[in-house]
């Protein structure tokens, strides 16, 4: 690989391919300095810190959408075909997602509200697709990456926090939407003044209470799923740097661990995100 | 691990995703799914229904049989009377028409006995009278002793 030290191997490995904008007069990695504030890949961790903002992260957008398009083509497919008569083959897969997802559903959620169920299933396949990528191993696709030219290629979305982050973020505003739709703007901020402490003296406390807990949800959704997988991935990484002959001892019973890690982190965030939703929905 | 626009384009996708989903994915599968429990239920109501029917039926069958069997054993026995009842007629015919045979047959061995007894009688009163002549000699006029001979004749 590119890398001749562990600390470099581990430090590339978790680097993403970013895609940014440097200032004018930067110096890049290679010494040249650009004359004009430049859209251009990074070729270190370094400059890809320097984009600061104004940057994505190539390989975790292409993965995540590649895998949503891959999600929706699937479950597409099925639909379309999905008849009264005896299912086979992929119906039979989809339909258990979709009634897994549905119970997860009717167990926690109370109110009616028709989106809730399929942007479940949207979370749950979408980001069980992305934390199986995880279960390749670690060398695979960043060594065709680089063989392709690129420096950098980390493939799991979910090991990226803008991954993580963009999901939690799409449901907090889900969650701010429907408290404010269904308790009104009046009734969610009552319910942030007087919960837990229903006194008119405490309301400043209240206030900050809650409103911390609101803002905790989608931090605490989005680091628990990033902290699970991008910790996963470090431990892929160190035991990727042990002698080949000794790796796969590790490496299997870690890949087997992970698939109910992958799964299960996955079946947290549907199932909290659904949870947050279904208190969003509740009228006190 | 530098937070950027992707952030943003993640939850552009994730959003784009779940209007695709609500639309287009979940209620086809869930209308199916719920159109076949319907299907599957609607089956196994139809397959007790026809249980049900099947049980109805064969009671029908067991009763219409017993009835068939009950007709059959009076129709027999109506059948057997019958048979003896003509039987017996055709006995009794048989005995009267015998006697009736019998008794003519004895009214003709009656008027036959009769007719010989006659005739001999009179053969008897010829023989008597032609017997007389010899004894006596002389004719006897029949006409004369007509009424003689036939007391005579009773006799005998």
């Amino acid at each position: 690989m590119a890398a001749d030290t562990p600390v470099e191997y581990i430090k590339h490995h978790l680097q993403n391919l970013t895609y940014g904008k440097l200032p004018a007069g930067y110096e890049r990695a290679d010494g040249t300095v650009i004359q004009e504030s430049t859209w251009t890949m990074a070729r270190s961790g370094q400059e890809a810190m320097d984009m600061g903002f104004m940057a994505i992260h190539v390989d975790t957008m292409g993965w995540s959408i590649f895998l949503g398009v891959v999600f929706l083509t699937l479950f597409r497919f099925a639909a379309k075909r999905a008849s009264t008569d005896t299912p086979t083959g992929l119906q039979n897969l989809v339909e258990m997602t979709v009634e897994f997802v549905q119970g997860i559903v009717r167990d926690v959620f109370h109110a009616r509200n028709p989106i809730i169920a399929p942007l479940a299933l949207t979370m749950f396949v979408w980001i069980f697709l992305m934390n199986s990528l995880k279960l390749i191993p670690v060398d695979y696709i960043p060594s065709v990456a680089h063989a392709m030219g690129l420096d950098y290629f980390k493939i799991v979305p979910t090991t990226d926090p803008n991954g993580t982050f963009g999901i939690s973020i799409g449901v907090f505003l889900l969650i701010l939407f429907y408290s404010f739709k269904i308790k009104g703007p009046g009734g969610f901020a009552k319910e942030l003044s007087f919960t837990p402490f229903n006194h008119w003296a405490l309301i400043p406390f209240n206030l900050v209470l809650e409103l911390l807990a609101l803002i905790i949800k989608p931090v605490s959704l989005a680091l628990r799923l990033f902290g699970n997988m991008y910790a996963g991935e470090v431990v892929f990484i160190l035991i990727a740097l042990l002698p080949l002959w000794i790796q796969w001892t590790l490496h299997v019973p870690w890949a087997i661990f992970h698939i109910l890690v992958v799964t299960l982190q996955a079946f947290i965030f549907t199932t909290l995100a659904v949870v947050y939703l279904s208190a969003a929905h509740e009228d006190h | 691990m530098n937070i950027n626009l992707t952030l943003i384009g993640q939850s552009i996708a994730f959003a784009i995703f779940v209007w695709f989903c609500v639309k287009y994915v979940w209620p086809p599968i869930t209308q199916a799914m719920a159109a076949r429990q319907k299907k599957i239920a609607d089956g196994l109501a139809a397959s007790d229904r026809a249980e049900r029917d099947l049980e109805l039926a064969q009671e029908k069958a067991t009763q219409e049989l017993r009835e068939a069997k009950n007709e059959a054993a009076s129709l027999i026995e109506q059948a057997n009377k019958r048979a003896n009842q003509i039987v017996e007629a055709s006995k009794d015919d048989a005995r009267k028409e015998g006697e009736r045979l019998i008794e003519q047959a004895k009214a003709e061995i009656e008027q036959e006995r009769h007719q010989a007894r006659e005739a001999l009688r009179k053969e008897i009163a010829t023989f008597a009278v032609s017997g007389a002549e010899k004894i006596l000699e002389t004719s006897v006029d029949a006409n004369k002793h007509s009424e003689m001979l036939d007391k005579l004749a009773a006799e005998l």
